[in-house]
């Protein structure tokens, strides 16, 4: 494949900047079904995985949003099956992870999905100020991000116990270094987005 | 002095539209040598082509340049509107306005002024032209089939009954191909074995056809009408003319656990065996490889049993060279395993098959008798999944083609098994239902509607084994892409359809063209069918492309007319576009140096070495030799000639360097 | 030998145990492991989702770090820590423009020329270098050897020849003389970053992955990933409550299994972590009768 069809030059739609971001084709799937067949989630998702597929290749209005809300994208552990059993060699979880970054910039995360993303970000925050990560302070700003202040409580005391907790984290010598390369990484994807179509805000939850 | 006719050719509004073609007709009036210069809407038609002939009589045309559109479309007509009027087709030439400029180039006074210059460029050629005159090469009238399944058999047949000889060569000890193997066909459910085998004893019977079967092509050499074949018969280890068939040394053989190609390693067979039961010739094979005798040399048995004193242990393979006109490849094709499916276990349960190891298990002469068993216990299963596209149209898998039979064997298979277990389930996991042949349609629909076969449609993921059952992980995309899981007893998977393992060397042992699978290829693929791109060589089957019984069959007639057609005349009539080495008189003979380098760059091995001798028997040189019969005129040879010695008639270095310098 | 070494943040905390384990087989086995300096987390599951920049360059600090230090090779004992640097160092060495770009975010020189092994490749080396002969107290057990997801897919990215039925570890535990049963589980999805997210569906995965385990017999589950483990091990509650039955099958890493074949003491190798008591019959148990197996008659 030449290398002009791998790029739009000019991507508009969502299945076109998915191409142009990730190198793959919607339009190569041809709706078999096998990675919802072998998706270890499939049956808790609002959307199957070639369904996320179908929506991005018919890009009818209103469906780019439909799978931008949708849950699918945020329970895909990116465990990679679909794709090592893909008879067409589409890379799905690549597209998912580009959806899912789309889905947070334009403010359309799925409710049951903010959990996830919580722990997402509660994840990369400990990093950006440890260079390493610290779980109980993952775990700590992952209740406070979803209020679940139960979560785990139980099991807490008992990993400390058996040594595997540290209450204090344990800062690399490079973290300031690490901090520079979240805001170089940031505004990277800040520009990249002045790109990208933006959502009409009155959509954002 | 050349008087050189020019015809330039409107095509309509095809070169009209975008060359000025009065004007270049025009221009060309004005060139030497040429005497006449017309322009004309087309020149192809009828009055057209009487332009050109009413020209070459009334001017006394010595050469004829048509400036129309690609020679490959219409050469042949003009050349032969000049012959009917006595001027020699080969001082005929094309100057191509169409392909070369007008479709190329948009509208101006540039393509005009080009359009003028390759007019001029083929009037200098012409001018060069020499008179030639057709080849005449004889034809061997007897055919070689390779291959005796439904396709060879079928070929054989009408070439024989036209008349002619023929020779069958089949790989296996028996023929039949496949279509032995089957049970039922679809989609009349016929039995494969009650339609197949009075044809293979037709041909077995047949005064005509010489049958070698357990034997294989082992060279192909020569052109068409005049081909030497050498086959190869593998030693039996029995003497055919005293074998009476009678079976006595299978039923003793005491080697009986060797897995059954026949029965697709579903059964077992003998070390001296008979493939089936109605194997033509019914004549027995001993597999040297697993035979007692030949491993550790103790046994003969089957020598003590036999009552005709017919076993040969010291038998060897034996060579048999044959003339041959025509070559007819019907060698058919061979499914991919179940070990080729990783996500289905890698081939390590017993209880997922092959459509073909099926068929085996459905047949009545299988290894079960016709009744769907499970190989690991022998239980009759109650669920059976079927799994289309297994496979096939799987670019991660190497093969992208759809196999196109397997839509209507796995309908096939899901009735045979619903009419033989009434209360079993089928259920068949398929992406599209593909039945366009003549009652294929109908055929699906009784599988859903009489038979009540649940079509799924949405592929399988993974297939694991738990507490007995294949447990098979698909998704049901009709209905709103739900996982969905089914405990199966049995699961057959419709493997692709492949290439014989071998198909490439085969091809390379003939000469002709394969593709990226393996398939053979066709000239053309849709005018040319039957024909392949070496001259004589003609393909049936599913050697050069998945396809079913009928169109096997139709194919295989095709292929038959053409190798008829090829034998309806004693000499076959070769264009004159070949390569000729010169020769003169003593003391030179020839400007060849004897270097050879054409010889070795030949493709089509059409050099061959000539022995120039005085009178008193001395050799004085040996000499490049062009075979006309087989040189197809591509001209790497005069490229390559170190000493300009060779050269090629209709394209000769003057001819070509005359319409370079005109440029 | 002397091999780079990648920890990744569980190993320092909740997967202390793997990291004793590998530190103590380590010697016995003859490679030494040299940490790679100041290393920083690899992003895991978190960077890659959210930003493709950070999810390279992150992993790409840590390829930098190891080359300035001299590593040729580097064992990264994670699973997902494993496909982080190998997918990030697959990408740095085809594409140079972003090679470029990530060294300048970086600001650290990166080539990508250290390899990326993981704890198979490892033991598959030793495997090769007498392991066999090392061996004190055979691991003679029945196990369910669980490789999860990472080490055998993407396909260009995994050491594992037969991505639906790997047998490498399967190998090793053999050579230890452990029996691995032939299960259907191997390479399912464990629930990875969903533990803490959303539990529940790590216990729908996971329990799966237990409960065919169980069923085939196998008296440990083995295996390479803290998450795996996590997932498998911390979250048996989940899966209990789940399936509504208890399973009380212990899940070992491969280095402790290991380590108790080399005759380390299980404290030492850091069993007293584990959230599910690590039991092990003394003798290993018999074949069930065929009798009484529901699955009927040998399977093939």
């Amino acid at each position: 494949m030449s290398a002009s069809a791998q790029h739009p030059t000019h991507p508009e739609t969502l299945s076109e900047h998915v191409q142009d971001a990730t190198g793959e084709s919607v339009f190569n799937c041809y709706q078999c079904g096998k990675c919802t067949a072998g998706c270890p989630l499939a049956a808790e998702m609002d959307f199957a995985p070639n369904q996320i597929l179908r929506l991005l290749q018919l890009g009818l209005p209103g469906m780019e949003e439909e799978v931008l809300k949708s849950l699918s994208i945020w329970l895909c552990l990116t465990c990679e099956t679909c794709a090592a059993r893909c008879p067409q060699e589409v890379e799905l979880p690549k597209i998912m992870d580009y959806l899912r970054q789309q889905s947070l910039k334009r403010g359309l995360v799925h409710p049951k999905a903010r959990d996830i993303l919580a722990f997402h970000q509660a994840f990369l925050d400990s990093i950006r100020k440890n260079g390493r990560l610290h779980e109980v302070g993952l775990i700590s700003a992952y209740k406070l991000r979803t209020f679940h202040l139960l979560q785990d409580v139980l099991v807490a005391p008992k990993l400390l116990a058996r040594g595997k907790l540290s209450l204090l984290p344990h800062g690399i010598a490079g973290k300031a270094d690490v901090a520079r390369i979240f805001a170089k990484c940031a505004a990277a994807d800040a520009e990249a987005g002045r790109h990208e179509p933006q959502t009409d805000k009155a959509e954002q939850p | 002095m050349p008087r050189i006719g020019v015809f330039i050719c409107h095509c309509g509004e095809n070169i009209a539209g975008t060359v000025d073609t009065a004007a270049v007709a025009k221009n060309a009036a004005d060139f030497p040598g040429v005497v006449h210069s017309i322009d004309y809407k087309y020149m192809c038609s009828d009055p057209g082509q009487n332009l050109i002939k009413e020209a070459i009589k009334e001017k006394k045309l010595t050469g004829v340049v048509v400036a129309a559109c690609s020679p490959r479309m219409h050469e042949p007509t003009f050349r032969r509107a000049c012959a009917e009027s006595g001027l020699n087709p080969f001082l005929c030439e094309m100057a191509n306005l169409r392909e070369h400029c007008s479709w190329v180039h948009e509208k101006g006074e540039a393509t005009t002024e080009k359009a003028t210059d390759l007019v001029r460029i083929m009037v200098e050629k012409v001018k060069r032209n020499r008179p030639l005159y057709p080849i005449s090469v004889p034809v061997t009238k007897t055919a070689l089939v390779l291959g005796g399944g439904i396709a060879g058999i079928q070929a054989a047949l009408d070439i024989a009954n036209a008349g002619h000889k023929v020779v069958m060569v089949e790989r296996e000890a028996s023929i039949g191909g496949h279509m032995a193997q089957l049970s039922e066909t679809f989609p009349t459910l016929d039995c494969s074995q009650c339609i197949l085998t009075p044809r293979m004893v037709e041909v077995a019977q047949h005064p005509n056809i010489t049958l070698y079967t357990y034997s294989e092509l082992e060279s192909l050499e020569g052109f068409i009408g005049n081909f030497k074949a050498v086959i190869r018969k593998k030693a039996r280890s029995i003497d055919e003319t005293t074998c009476t068939g009678c079976g006595a040394c299978i039923q003793k053989c005491p080697t009986k656990k060797i897995p059954s190609e026949f029965n697709a390693q579903l059964g077992m067979r003998t070390a001296i065996y008979v493939p089936f039961p109605q194997a033509v010739p019914n004549k027995p094979v001993i597999d040297r490889k697993n035979c007692t005798f030949f491993k550790n040399g103790r046994c003969k048995l089957c020598e003590r049993v036999c009552p005709a004193k017919a076993l040969r242990y010291d038998q060897e393979d034996m060579l048999v060279e044959l003339n041959v006109g025509a070559v007819v490849a019907a060698t058919g094709y061979q499914v991919k395993d179940t070990d080729f499916f990783p996500e289905y276990g890698y081939g390590a349960h017993k209880d997922i098959l092959t459509g073909l190891q099926f068929e085996r298990l459905a047949s009545a002469s299988g290894p079960t008798q016709g009744v769907i068993k499970r190989p690991s216990d022998g239980q009759i299963p109650e669920t059976v999944v079927f799994v289309a596209c297994a496979g096939s149209r799987d670019p991660a898998k190497g093969i992208n083609y759809c196999s196109k039979i397997c839509c209507m064997y796995t309908a096939k298979h899901a009735m045979l098994y619903r009419h033989k277990v009434h209360s079993g389930k089928a259920y068949i996991f398929y992406m599209d239902i593909r039945a366009g042949g003549k009652m294929y349609e109908e055929f699906v629909r009784r599988a859903i509607e009489e038979d009540h076969v649940n079509y799924v449609r949405g592929r399988v993921s993974r297939i694991y084994k738990k507490n007995g059952k294949l447990i098979v992980k698909g998704v049901d995309t009709l209905l709103n892409s739900r996982p969905v899981e089914i405990e199966a007893d049995m699961v057959v998977l419709a493997t692709a359809m492949v290439a014989q393992p071998d198909a490439e060397a085969l091809a390379q042992k003939m000469k002709v063209s394969y593709d990226e699978n393996k398939f053979l290829s066709e000239a053309h693929p849709k005018l040319r069918p039957v024909e392949m791109n070496t001259a004589g060589i003609f393909v049936a089957g599913a050697c050069q492309a998945p396809k079913d019984i009928p169109e096997a069959v139709a194919q295989a007639s095709g292929a038959a007319s053409k190798v008829i057609g090829l034998f309806s005349k004693d000499e076959l009539s070769r264009e004159p576009v070949v390569a000729v080495v010169s020769r003169m008189g003593p003391p030179d003979f020839s400007t060849c140096i004897g270097c050879f380098l054409c010889e070795s760059a030949c493709p089509y091995q059409a050099i061959e070495r000539e022995e120039i001798k005085a009178r008193d028997g001395r050799l004085i040189k040996t000499v490049a030799k062009v075979n006309q019969g087989v040189c197809q005129g591509c001209g790497t040879c005069v490229a390559l000639c170190r000493s300009k010695s060779i050269d090629l008639q209709g394209f000769t270095n003057e001819q070509v360097f005359a319409e370079l310098v005109t440029l | 030998m002397k091999v780079g070494f990648f920890p990744g943040c569980s190993l320092e905390g909740s997967a202390r145990e793997y990291n004793e384990s590998l530190q103590a087989i380590a010697p016995v086995l003859g490679f030494e492991l040299s940490e790679v300096p100041d290393w920083n987390c690899c992003g895991a599951t978190a960077a890659h989702t959210l930003n493709h920049k950070l999810a390279l360059a992150l992993p790409a600090r840590i390829l930098a770090l190891a080359e300035k230090a001299g590593l040729t090779e580097l064992l990264v004992p994670c699973s997902a820590c494993y496909t982080r640097l190998a997918a990030t160092r697959d990408e740095l060495i085809h594409d140079e423009a972003l090679r470029r770009d990530i060294s300048s975010i970086i600001e650290l020189p990166v080539t990508g020329r250290t390899k990326v092994l993981n704890v198979l490749d490892v033991l598959a080396a030793c495997a090769s270098d007498g392991l066999k002969d090392k061996v004190r107290k055979p691991f003679a057990h029945k196990v369910a050897c669980y490789y999860g997801c990472y080490l055998t897919r993407p396909e260009k990215l995994a050491s594992c020849k037969r991505a639906e039925d790997p047998q490498e570890m399967d190998d090793i535990l053999r050579l230890v003389g452990a029996e691995p049963v032939d299960w259907a589980f191997k390479v399912e999805c464990c629930g990875a970053g969903l533990s803490v997210s959303r539990t529940g569906s790590v216990a729908e995965l996971s329990g799966r992955i237990v409960a065919d385990a169980a069923d085939r017999g196998a008296e440990a589950i083995i295996v390479a990933c803290p998450m795996c483990h996590t997932n498998l091990d911390l979250r048996r509650d989940a899966i209990t409550e789940k399936r509504q039955t208890p399973y009380s099958i212990p899940v070992l890493y491969v280095s402790q299994a290991i380590g108790l074949a080399l005759g380390l003491s299980p404290r030492s190798l850091g069993l007293h972590r584990h959230h599910v008591p690590v039991r092990l019959p003394e003798r290993p148990a018999p074949s069930p009768e065929p009798a009484l197996q529901p699955s009927g008659p040998k399977e093939d």
